[in-house]
């Protein structure tokens, strides 16, 4: 099955089974500390490589950073 | 001085809501400091703070804390400054190494929370902790504040009931402390949109 999803507001191809890990390696996203969300509920990080993305779905990526 | 004295000129609407307000703020360091002396000038009735770290001299080029306090621990000095500032606060302060076990209940009474950590690992803990523990109560965060300049890169991104204040971009460089003006930048975002959403909430 094909849809697509918004990943910070980039429309791109959605899959049957895409992982968040999918998504993430998709965007180039290799950045080490990550908060994901999809429609709003946070991905906790041991969960990337397991957790699926739903067709449609909404999907935040925020860099974490450290200084303060 | 009486207290209808300090607090004079208020915002008779916003003001009285913010005094019945408690704020949490973890860590006491370049936002922690600045976060804490913003929000007790604004008349916030509470503030929880929580760090486990001593002023250093390195710290003194963007943190809420003098000379003289070099190796007081962090909270203590902290409470100090506020309290010179703003003697009609409640301060609850607690010199620990905040993490998942001890943040519930640390924090588990305030209204607002905001991430004033400075590695990204441990923001990453709090988000999560704070996700599953408190996930009605909004947590605002920082990330991205290195450098200088570049202010109109600083934004506010929201998703529910977390905010993250930064640029999401500029990462320290080895043995650079950041810098005191990006630092209050965040900071003073970080403490105004908690005025903010205290003022929406009570509506």
């Amino acid at each position: 099955m094909q849809g697509k999803i918004t990943i910070n507001g980039h429309i791109r191809d959605w899959s049957e089974g895409m992982t968040v890990q999918d998504a993430l390696d998709m965007m180039n996203y290799t950045f080490r500390m990550l908060v994901v969300k999809i429609n709003g509920s946070l991905v906790p990080r041991k969960e990337y490589a397991a957790a699926t993305i739903p067709d449609g779905a909404e999907v935040m990526v925020i860099h974490l950073i450290s200084g303060g | 001085m009486t207290r209808k004295d300090y607090f004079c000129e208020r915002d008779p609407l916003a003001f009285p809501i913010w005094q019945k307000a408690t704020v949490g703020i973890a860590g006491a360091g370049g936002l922690g400091s600045n976060i804490a002396l913003l929000l007790a000038r604004a008349g916030i009735g509470k503030l929880v703070i929580g760090d486990y770290d001593v002023v250093s001299i390195s710290n003194l080029n963007r943190q809420a804390f003098t000379l003289k306090q070099v190796g007081q621990p962090k909270t203590e000095a902290l409470q100090q400054n506020i309290l010179a500032v703003n003697p009609y606060i409640t301060l609850d302060v607690h010199q620990k190494r905040l993490d998942e076990d001890n943040i519930p209940a640390l924090f588990h009474d305030v209204d607002i929370m905001i991430e004033a950590f400075d590695k990204a690992k441990e923001k990453a803990m709090l988000i999560e902790c704070w996700q599953s523990c408190f996930p009605q109560i909004e947590l605002i965060c920082a990330s991205g504040i290195s450098g200088y300049g570049k202010s109109e890169e600083i934004k506010i991104v929201t998703s529910g009931n977390l905010h993250i204040v930064g640029d999401q971009t500029s990462c320290l460089s080895p043995g650079i402390a950041p810098i005191s003006t990006r630092v209050m930048i965040v900071a003073a975002m970080q403490a105004n949109l908690a005025l903010e959403r205290l003022i929406c909430k009570a509506k």
